[in-house]
Protein backbone atom coordinates (compact mmCIF):
# COMPACT_ATOMS: atom_id res chain seq x y z
CA UNK A 1 0.00 0.00 0.00
CA UNK A 2 2.06 3.04 -1.19
CA UNK A 3 2.22 6.17 1.33
CA UNK A 4 1.10 8.77 -1.69
CA UNK A 5 -2.24 6.48 -2.47
CA UNK A 6 -4.55 9.41 -3.06
CA UNK A 7 -8.59 8.35 -2.69
CA UNK A 8 -11.69 11.21 -3.18
CA UNK A 9 -15.15 10.47 -3.20
CA UNK A 10 -17.72 12.67 -4.22
CA UNK A 11 -21.04 11.95 -2.60
CA UNK A 12 -24.36 13.30 -0.53
CA UNK A 13 -24.55 13.11 3.03
CA UNK A 14 -28.58 11.57 2.20
CA UNK A 15 -27.30 9.36 -0.58
CA UNK A 16 -27.39 6.03 0.04
CA UNK A 17 -25.18 5.15 -2.66
CA UNK A 18 -22.39 7.07 -1.58
CA UNK A 19 -23.39 6.08 1.84
CA UNK A 20 -22.21 2.35 1.21
CA UNK A 21 -18.82 3.50 -0.24
CA UNK A 22 -17.58 5.55 2.49
CA UNK A 23 -18.58 2.24 4.84
CA UNK A 24 -16.61 0.60 2.49
CA UNK A 25 -13.36 2.83 2.67
CA UNK A 26 -13.71 2.42 6.42
CA UNK A 27 -14.16 -1.09 6.59
CA UNK A 28 -10.89 -1.77 4.60
CA UNK A 29 -9.25 1.36 6.90
CA UNK A 30 -8.55 3.70 3.73
CA UNK A 31 -8.23 7.13 4.17
CA UNK A 32 -10.13 9.33 1.44
CA UNK A 33 -10.64 12.86 0.86
CA UNK A 34 -14.87 13.63 1.09
CA UNK A 35 -16.41 16.25 -1.23
CA UNK A 36 -19.76 16.76 -0.75
CA UNK A 37 -22.09 17.77 -3.72
CA UNK A 38 -25.07 18.95 -4.07
CA UNK A 39 -27.82 17.84 -6.09
CA UNK A 40 -29.21 20.99 -7.21
CA UNK A 41 -26.19 22.44 -8.18
CA UNK A 42 -23.49 19.83 -9.22
CA UNK A 43 -19.88 20.86 -8.94
CA UNK A 44 -17.55 21.01 -12.46
CA UNK A 45 -15.63 18.71 -10.53
CA UNK A 46 -18.58 16.06 -10.83
CA UNK A 47 -19.89 16.73 -14.24
CA UNK A 48 -15.96 16.63 -15.32
CA UNK A 49 -16.01 13.20 -13.74
CA UNK A 50 -19.24 11.83 -14.59
CA UNK A 51 -20.26 13.33 -18.42
CA UNK A 52 -22.32 10.29 -18.38
CA UNK A 53 -24.45 9.87 -16.06
CA UNK A 54 -23.77 13.26 -14.04
CA UNK A 55 -24.17 11.01 -10.43
CA UNK A 56 -22.83 10.62 -7.30
CA UNK A 57 -20.89 8.78 -5.53
CA UNK A 58 -17.56 9.18 -7.84
CA UNK A 59 -14.69 7.98 -6.32
CA UNK A 60 -11.11 8.97 -7.53
CA UNK A 61 -7.74 6.60 -6.73
CA UNK A 62 -4.75 7.85 -7.49
CA UNK A 63 -6.36 10.04 -10.60
CA UNK A 64 -8.65 7.22 -12.33
CA UNK A 65 -12.11 7.93 -11.68
CA UNK A 66 -14.90 4.99 -10.82
CA UNK A 67 -18.75 5.19 -11.13
CA UNK A 68 -21.68 3.25 -10.05
CA UNK A 69 -21.91 2.51 -6.13
CA UNK A 70 -21.91 -1.39 -7.17
CA UNK A 71 -18.82 -1.19 -9.17
CA UNK A 72 -16.99 1.01 -7.16
CA UNK A 73 -17.47 -1.47 -3.93
CA UNK A 74 -16.39 -4.22 -6.00
CA UNK A 75 -13.36 -1.94 -7.54
CA UNK A 76 -12.05 -1.16 -3.77
CA UNK A 77 -12.56 -5.15 -2.90
CA UNK A 78 -10.04 -5.88 -5.69
CA UNK A 79 -7.90 -2.96 -5.23
CA UNK A 80 -7.33 -3.16 -0.99
CA UNK A 81 -8.12 -7.38 -0.66
CA UNK A 82 -7.78 -7.28 3.05
CA UNK A 83 -11.12 -7.34 5.01
CA UNK A 84 -12.83 -8.32 1.91
CA UNK A 85 -16.43 -7.56 1.26
CA UNK A 86 -17.39 -9.93 -1.58
CA UNK A 87 -17.73 -13.24 -0.50
CA UNK A 88 -15.28 -16.16 -2.00
CA UNK A 89 -17.00 -18.33 -3.51
CA UNK A 90 -18.28 -17.72 -7.64
CA UNK A 91 -21.87 -18.94 -6.45
CA UNK A 92 -22.56 -16.95 -3.32
CA UNK A 93 -20.91 -13.69 -5.19
CA UNK A 94 -23.49 -14.11 -7.75
CA UNK A 95 -26.47 -14.15 -5.10
CA UNK A 96 -24.66 -10.93 -3.55
CA UNK A 97 -24.94 -9.23 -6.74
CA UNK A 98 -27.99 -10.34 -7.98
CA UNK A 99 -29.63 -9.07 -4.60
CA UNK A 100 -27.39 -5.62 -4.62
CA UNK A 101 -28.97 -5.41 -8.21
CA UNK A 102 -32.70 -6.00 -6.51
CA UNK A 103 -31.80 -3.47 -3.94
CA UNK A 104 -30.62 -0.33 -6.18
CA UNK A 105 -33.23 -0.99 -8.71
CA UNK A 106 -36.54 -2.52 -7.79
CA UNK A 107 -36.51 -2.12 -4.25
CA UNK A 108 -35.55 1.00 -4.14
CA UNK A 109 -38.00 2.57 -6.72
CA UNK A 110 -41.25 0.43 -5.19
CA UNK A 111 -39.85 2.66 -1.96
CA UNK A 112 -39.45 6.16 -3.45
CA UNK A 113 -42.84 5.25 -5.45
CA UNK A 114 -44.54 4.56 -2.35
CA UNK A 115 -43.26 7.78 -0.78
CA UNK A 116 -44.36 9.77 -3.73
CA UNK A 117 -48.06 8.35 -3.45
CA UNK A 118 -50.07 11.26 -1.82
CA UNK A 119 -52.91 8.76 -1.82
CA UNK A 120 -53.38 6.05 1.78
CA UNK A 121 -54.41 3.38 -0.77
CA UNK A 122 -51.88 4.15 -3.08
CA UNK A 123 -49.00 4.04 -1.18
CA UNK A 124 -50.57 0.65 0.93
CA UNK A 125 -50.26 -1.22 -2.38
CA UNK A 126 -46.79 -0.09 -3.24
CA UNK A 127 -45.93 -0.86 0.36
CA UNK A 128 -47.12 -4.72 0.58
CA UNK A 129 -45.20 -4.56 -3.26
CA UNK A 130 -41.77 -3.61 -1.28
CA UNK A 131 -42.42 -6.33 1.35
CA UNK A 132 -42.63 -8.85 -1.36
CA UNK A 133 -39.55 -8.01 -2.57
CA UNK A 134 -37.43 -7.27 0.69
CA UNK A 135 -39.28 -11.08 1.71
CA UNK A 136 -36.27 -12.81 -0.57
CA UNK A 137 -33.87 -10.71 1.70
CA UNK A 138 -35.10 -12.06 4.99
CA UNK A 139 -35.15 -15.61 3.71
CA UNK A 140 -31.57 -14.63 3.18
CA UNK A 141 -30.76 -13.38 6.47
CA UNK A 142 -31.91 -16.66 8.35
CA UNK A 143 -29.50 -18.49 10.36
CA UNK A 144 -26.64 -15.57 9.66
CA UNK A 145 -25.70 -12.49 11.82
CA UNK A 146 -24.86 -10.40 8.49
CA UNK A 147 -25.47 -11.25 4.74
CA UNK A 148 -21.92 -11.59 4.31
CA UNK A 149 -22.54 -14.34 7.27
CA UNK A 150 -20.50 -13.60 10.59
CA UNK A 151 -18.93 -10.47 9.16
CA UNK A 152 -20.70 -7.15 7.41
CA UNK A 153 -20.05 -7.82 3.65
CA UNK A 154 -21.43 -6.54 0.15
CA UNK A 155 -25.10 -7.16 0.59
CA UNK A 156 -25.06 -5.47 4.39
CA UNK A 157 -23.70 -2.42 2.82
CA UNK A 158 -25.82 -2.35 -0.08
CA UNK A 159 -29.32 -3.04 1.59
CA UNK A 160 -27.75 -1.32 5.06
CA UNK A 161 -27.15 1.74 3.60
CA UNK A 162 -30.62 1.59 1.41
CA UNK A 163 -33.17 0.23 2.89
CA UNK A 164 -33.17 0.63 7.19
CA UNK A 165 -30.96 3.98 7.04
CA UNK A 166 -32.98 5.47 4.08
CA UNK A 167 -35.97 4.24 2.91
CA UNK A 168 -37.80 3.20 6.49
CA UNK A 169 -36.65 6.74 7.22
CA UNK A 170 -38.51 7.76 4.38
CA UNK A 171 -41.30 5.76 5.46
CA UNK A 172 -41.52 7.15 9.02
CA UNK A 173 -41.54 10.70 7.63
CA UNK A 174 -45.13 9.42 6.22
CA UNK A 175 -46.16 7.39 9.36
CA UNK A 176 -46.34 4.54 6.84
CA UNK A 177 -45.23 1.12 8.24
CA UNK A 178 -43.92 -1.46 5.89
CA UNK A 179 -41.51 -3.85 7.54
CA UNK A 180 -42.48 -5.68 10.85
CA UNK A 181 -41.62 -7.15 13.17
CA UNK A 182 -44.30 -9.78 12.91
CA UNK A 183 -43.33 -10.55 9.28
CA UNK A 184 -39.32 -9.58 9.14
CA UNK A 185 -37.85 -11.28 12.44
CA UNK A 186 -34.83 -11.94 11.31
CA UNK A 187 -34.56 -8.20 9.19
CA UNK A 188 -35.28 -6.59 13.05
CA UNK A 189 -32.34 -8.51 13.90
CA UNK A 190 -30.00 -7.87 11.20
CA UNK A 191 -30.45 -4.00 11.96
CA UNK A 192 -29.90 -4.76 15.39
CA UNK A 193 -26.59 -6.34 14.22
CA UNK A 194 -26.10 -3.29 12.09
CA UNK A 195 -26.26 -0.83 14.55
CA UNK A 196 -24.00 -2.10 16.72
CA UNK A 197 -21.12 -2.08 13.56
CA UNK A 198 -18.97 1.19 14.13
CA UNK A 199 -18.11 1.63 10.56
CA UNK A 200 -21.93 1.53 9.91
CA UNK A 201 -23.02 3.77 12.89
CA UNK A 202 -20.48 6.15 11.51
CA UNK A 203 -21.86 6.46 8.05
CA UNK A 204 -25.10 6.18 8.29
CA UNK A 205 -27.10 9.94 7.81
CA UNK A 206 -28.36 12.12 11.04
CA UNK A 207 -32.10 10.61 11.62
CA UNK A 208 -33.74 13.50 12.34
CA UNK A 209 -32.45 15.48 9.77
CA UNK A 210 -32.60 12.04 7.28
CA UNK A 211 -36.19 12.28 7.97
CA UNK A 212 -36.89 15.62 7.11
CA UNK A 213 -35.02 15.50 4.10
CA UNK A 214 -36.91 12.40 2.86
CA UNK A 215 -40.04 14.16 3.67
CA UNK A 216 -38.99 16.93 1.69
CA UNK A 217 -37.69 15.07 -1.30
CA UNK A 218 -41.06 12.92 -1.58
CA UNK A 219 -43.30 16.13 -1.59
CA UNK A 220 -41.36 17.90 -4.03
CA UNK A 221 -42.48 14.64 -6.17
CA UNK A 222 -45.91 15.26 -4.82
CA UNK A 223 -46.29 18.39 -6.29
CA UNK A 224 -44.70 18.36 -9.45
CA UNK B 1 -24.62 -37.81 -19.12
CA UNK B 2 -24.56 -36.20 -16.15
CA UNK B 3 -21.37 -34.15 -16.99
CA UNK B 4 -23.26 -32.31 -19.57
CA UNK B 5 -26.20 -31.78 -17.39
CA UNK B 6 -23.87 -29.90 -14.66
CA UNK B 7 -24.13 -26.61 -16.74
CA UNK B 8 -28.16 -25.74 -17.91
CA UNK B 9 -28.82 -22.81 -19.96
CA UNK B 10 -32.54 -22.12 -19.59
CA UNK B 11 -32.44 -19.68 -22.82
CA UNK B 12 -34.74 -18.08 -25.48
CA UNK B 13 -33.72 -17.98 -29.00
CA UNK B 14 -34.20 -14.42 -29.33
CA UNK B 15 -32.51 -12.98 -26.19
CA UNK B 16 -29.82 -10.80 -26.81
CA UNK B 17 -29.81 -11.55 -23.03
CA UNK B 18 -28.86 -15.23 -23.39
CA UNK B 19 -26.98 -14.81 -26.10
CA UNK B 20 -24.10 -12.68 -23.74
CA UNK B 21 -24.36 -16.52 -21.89
CA UNK B 22 -23.97 -18.34 -24.72
CA UNK B 23 -20.98 -16.74 -26.14
CA UNK B 24 -19.35 -16.47 -22.85
CA UNK B 25 -20.05 -20.21 -22.42
CA UNK B 26 -18.77 -21.07 -25.77
CA UNK B 27 -15.63 -18.50 -25.85
CA UNK B 28 -14.81 -20.89 -22.30
CA UNK B 29 -15.55 -23.85 -23.98
CA UNK B 30 -17.83 -24.98 -21.29
CA UNK B 31 -20.17 -28.04 -22.40
CA UNK B 32 -23.47 -27.27 -21.55
CA UNK B 33 -27.09 -28.63 -22.18
CA UNK B 34 -29.43 -25.70 -23.98
CA UNK B 35 -33.13 -25.85 -23.17
CA UNK B 36 -35.21 -23.59 -24.96
CA UNK B 37 -37.79 -21.93 -22.59
CA UNK B 38 -41.83 -20.81 -23.98
CA UNK B 39 -41.73 -17.31 -22.38
CA UNK B 40 -45.49 -17.30 -22.63
CA UNK B 41 -45.79 -20.73 -21.11
CA UNK B 42 -43.28 -20.69 -18.53
CA UNK B 43 -42.25 -23.95 -17.17
CA UNK B 44 -41.71 -24.95 -13.79
CA UNK B 45 -38.03 -25.15 -13.89
CA UNK B 46 -37.70 -21.27 -14.65
CA UNK B 47 -40.18 -20.47 -12.07
CA UNK B 48 -38.34 -22.42 -9.64
CA UNK B 49 -34.57 -21.08 -10.62
CA UNK B 50 -35.70 -17.55 -11.37
CA UNK B 51 -38.67 -17.27 -8.61
CA UNK B 52 -37.76 -13.46 -7.95
CA UNK B 53 -38.20 -12.63 -11.76
CA UNK B 54 -38.82 -15.60 -13.35
CA UNK B 55 -37.12 -14.53 -16.51
CA UNK B 56 -34.18 -15.86 -18.68
CA UNK B 57 -31.75 -16.28 -19.09
CA UNK B 58 -31.05 -18.66 -16.18
CA UNK B 59 -27.68 -20.49 -16.34
CA UNK B 60 -27.79 -23.75 -13.93
CA UNK B 61 -24.21 -24.92 -12.39
CA UNK B 62 -24.58 -28.37 -9.78
CA UNK B 63 -28.26 -27.58 -9.33
CA UNK B 64 -27.98 -23.85 -8.18
CA UNK B 65 -28.95 -21.22 -10.36
CA UNK B 66 -27.12 -17.83 -11.15
CA UNK B 67 -29.31 -15.10 -12.70
CA UNK B 68 -28.92 -11.58 -14.52
CA UNK B 69 -26.79 -12.17 -17.51
CA UNK B 70 -23.47 -10.10 -16.56
CA UNK B 71 -23.73 -11.62 -13.45
CA UNK B 72 -23.60 -14.80 -15.21
CA UNK B 73 -20.94 -13.65 -17.41
CA UNK B 74 -18.70 -12.64 -14.37
CA UNK B 75 -20.12 -16.13 -12.85
CA UNK B 76 -18.38 -18.32 -16.05
CA UNK B 77 -15.32 -16.23 -15.63
CA UNK B 78 -14.71 -17.01 -12.14
CA UNK B 79 -15.39 -20.53 -12.21
CA UNK B 80 -13.97 -21.47 -15.32
CA UNK B 81 -10.65 -18.98 -15.39
CA UNK B 82 -8.15 -20.85 -16.56
CA UNK B 83 -10.13 -21.91 -19.69
CA UNK B 84 -8.59 -20.14 -22.54
CA UNK B 85 -8.70 -16.82 -21.44
CA UNK B 86 -10.46 -14.33 -19.47
CA UNK B 87 -13.41 -12.40 -20.60
CA UNK B 88 -13.04 -9.17 -17.74
CA UNK B 89 -9.52 -7.57 -17.38
CA UNK B 90 -7.05 -8.68 -14.75
CA UNK B 91 -6.99 -5.30 -13.21
CA UNK B 92 -9.10 -3.88 -10.98
CA UNK B 93 -9.69 -0.10 -12.85
CA UNK B 94 -9.93 -2.05 -16.16
CA UNK B 95 -12.37 -3.98 -14.52
CA UNK B 96 -14.39 -1.40 -13.71
CA UNK B 97 -14.96 0.16 -16.64
CA UNK B 98 -15.93 -2.82 -18.52
CA UNK B 99 -18.54 -3.07 -15.69
CA UNK B 100 -19.78 0.53 -15.64
CA UNK B 101 -20.37 0.52 -19.53
CA UNK B 102 -21.76 -3.25 -19.36
CA UNK B 103 -24.27 -1.35 -16.92
CA UNK B 104 -24.29 1.47 -19.22
CA UNK B 105 -25.60 -0.91 -21.54
CA UNK B 106 -28.16 -2.60 -20.15
CA UNK B 107 -29.93 0.26 -18.61
CA UNK B 108 -29.74 2.73 -21.51
CA UNK B 109 -29.39 0.35 -24.67
CA UNK B 110 -32.37 -1.97 -23.93
CA UNK B 111 -35.03 0.55 -22.31
CA UNK B 112 -34.24 3.07 -25.46
CA UNK B 113 -34.53 -0.03 -28.07
CA UNK B 114 -37.62 -1.68 -26.12
CA UNK B 115 -39.87 1.68 -26.57
CA UNK B 116 -38.97 1.51 -30.68
CA UNK B 117 -40.80 -1.75 -31.38
CA UNK B 118 -43.31 -2.59 -28.17
CA UNK B 119 -44.88 0.79 -27.70
CA UNK B 120 -48.00 2.95 -29.83
CA UNK B 121 -46.42 6.46 -30.98
CA UNK B 122 -42.87 6.37 -28.70
CA UNK B 123 -40.89 4.85 -31.93
CA UNK B 124 -39.52 8.15 -33.70
CA UNK B 125 -38.13 9.59 -30.12
CA UNK B 126 -37.06 6.59 -28.66
CA UNK B 127 -34.96 5.92 -31.75
CA UNK B 128 -33.70 9.08 -31.54
CA UNK B 129 -32.43 8.02 -28.08
CA UNK B 130 -30.98 4.82 -29.21
CA UNK B 131 -28.70 6.39 -31.97
CA UNK B 132 -27.56 8.40 -29.10
CA UNK B 133 -26.86 5.94 -26.86
CA UNK B 134 -24.74 3.79 -29.80
CA UNK B 135 -22.86 7.25 -30.97
CA UNK B 136 -21.72 7.42 -27.16
CA UNK B 137 -20.62 4.00 -27.68
CA UNK B 138 -19.16 4.00 -30.60
CA UNK B 139 -16.96 6.85 -29.34
CA UNK B 140 -16.09 4.59 -26.40
CA UNK B 141 -14.77 2.09 -28.75
CA UNK B 142 -12.65 4.28 -30.38
CA UNK B 143 -10.16 2.99 -32.98
CA UNK B 144 -10.17 -0.16 -30.84
CA UNK B 145 -11.09 -3.32 -32.53
CA UNK B 146 -13.21 -4.21 -29.90
CA UNK B 147 -14.15 -2.66 -26.60
CA UNK B 148 -11.62 -4.88 -24.43
CA UNK B 149 -9.23 -3.23 -25.70
CA UNK B 150 -6.92 -5.49 -28.40
CA UNK B 151 -8.92 -8.35 -26.99
CA UNK B 152 -12.88 -9.24 -26.94
CA UNK B 153 -14.35 -9.66 -23.82
CA UNK B 154 -17.04 -8.57 -21.65
CA UNK B 155 -18.10 -5.29 -23.19
CA UNK B 156 -18.71 -6.73 -26.31
CA UNK B 157 -20.55 -9.75 -25.29
CA UNK B 158 -22.75 -7.57 -23.28
CA UNK B 159 -23.56 -5.21 -26.74
CA UNK B 160 -23.41 -7.55 -29.36
CA UNK B 161 -26.16 -9.52 -29.09
CA UNK B 162 -28.40 -6.44 -29.49
CA UNK B 163 -27.02 -6.09 -33.32
CA UNK B 164 -29.38 -9.07 -34.01
CA UNK B 165 -31.93 -6.87 -33.53
CA UNK B 166 -30.71 -3.71 -35.23
CA UNK B 167 -32.67 -4.50 -38.59
CA UNK B 168 -35.73 -4.33 -35.87
CA UNK B 169 -34.92 -0.45 -34.64
CA UNK B 170 -34.41 0.70 -38.25
CA UNK B 171 -37.68 -0.59 -39.02
CA UNK B 172 -39.53 0.24 -36.81
CA UNK B 173 -37.65 3.77 -35.45
CA UNK B 174 -37.55 4.70 -39.22
CA UNK B 175 -33.37 5.31 -38.94
CA UNK B 176 -30.59 3.48 -39.96
CA UNK B 177 -28.26 2.50 -37.67
CA UNK B 178 -25.35 1.63 -40.40
CA UNK B 179 -25.38 5.21 -41.87
CA UNK B 180 -25.25 6.33 -38.52
CA UNK B 181 -22.77 4.28 -36.72
CA UNK B 182 -20.80 2.91 -39.25
CA UNK B 183 -17.87 2.14 -37.28
CA UNK B 184 -20.09 0.26 -34.35
CA UNK B 185 -21.28 -1.93 -37.56
CA UNK B 186 -17.74 -2.83 -38.50
CA UNK B 187 -16.98 -3.88 -34.71
CA UNK B 188 -20.20 -6.00 -35.00
CA UNK B 189 -18.97 -7.54 -38.00
CA UNK B 190 -15.67 -8.19 -36.48
CA UNK B 191 -17.40 -10.04 -33.75
CA UNK B 192 -19.89 -12.70 -35.69
CA UNK B 193 -16.45 -13.53 -37.05
CA UNK B 194 -16.09 -15.48 -33.97
CA UNK B 195 -17.73 -18.81 -33.84
CA UNK B 196 -19.04 -18.42 -30.34
CA UNK B 197 -20.43 -15.27 -31.52
CA UNK B 198 -22.03 -16.52 -35.07
CA UNK B 199 -23.32 -19.58 -33.17
CA UNK B 200 -25.18 -17.59 -30.74
CA UNK B 201 -26.72 -14.50 -32.48
CA UNK B 202 -30.09 -15.92 -35.06
CA UNK B 203 -30.56 -14.13 -38.54
CA UNK B 204 -31.76 -10.55 -38.36
CA UNK B 205 -34.47 -11.25 -40.68
CA UNK B 206 -35.94 -14.49 -37.94
CA UNK B 207 -36.10 -12.27 -35.14
CA UNK B 208 -37.69 -8.94 -37.44
CA UNK B 209 -40.10 -12.20 -38.07
CA UNK B 210 -40.78 -12.58 -34.72
CA UNK B 211 -41.15 -8.88 -33.74
CA UNK B 212 -44.07 -8.72 -36.37
CA UNK B 213 -45.67 -11.49 -35.16
CA UNK B 214 -45.39 -10.10 -31.19
CA UNK B 215 -46.57 -6.50 -32.37
CA UNK B 216 -49.75 -7.92 -34.04
CA UNK B 217 -50.16 -9.67 -30.63
CA UNK B 218 -49.66 -6.93 -28.87
CA UNK B 219 -52.32 -5.08 -31.27
CA UNK B 220 -49.76 -2.39 -32.42
CA UNK B 221 -50.11 -3.56 -35.98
Amino acid sequence: MAETEEVKLLGIWASPFSRRIEMALKLKGIKYDYVEEKLENKSSLLLALNPVHKKVPVLVHNGKTILESLVILEYIDETWPHNPILPQDPYERSKARFFGKLIDEQIINVGFVSMAKADEKGREVLAEQARELIMYLEKELVGKDYFGGKNVGFLDLVAGSMIPFCLERGWEGIGLEVITEEKFPEYKRWVKNLEKVEIVRDCIPPREKHVEHMNYMAERVRSS
Amino acid sequence: MAEEEEVILLDFWASMFGMRTRIALAEKGVKYDYREQDLWNKSSLLLQMNPVHKKIPVLIHHGKPVCESLFQLQYIDETWPGNKYSLLPSDPYKRALAKFWADFIDKKVNVAARRIWATKGEAQEASKELLEILKTLESELGDKDYFGDQTFGYVDIALIGFYSWFGVYDKYGNINIESECPKLIAWAKRCLQRESVAKALPESEKVTTFVSERRKKLELD
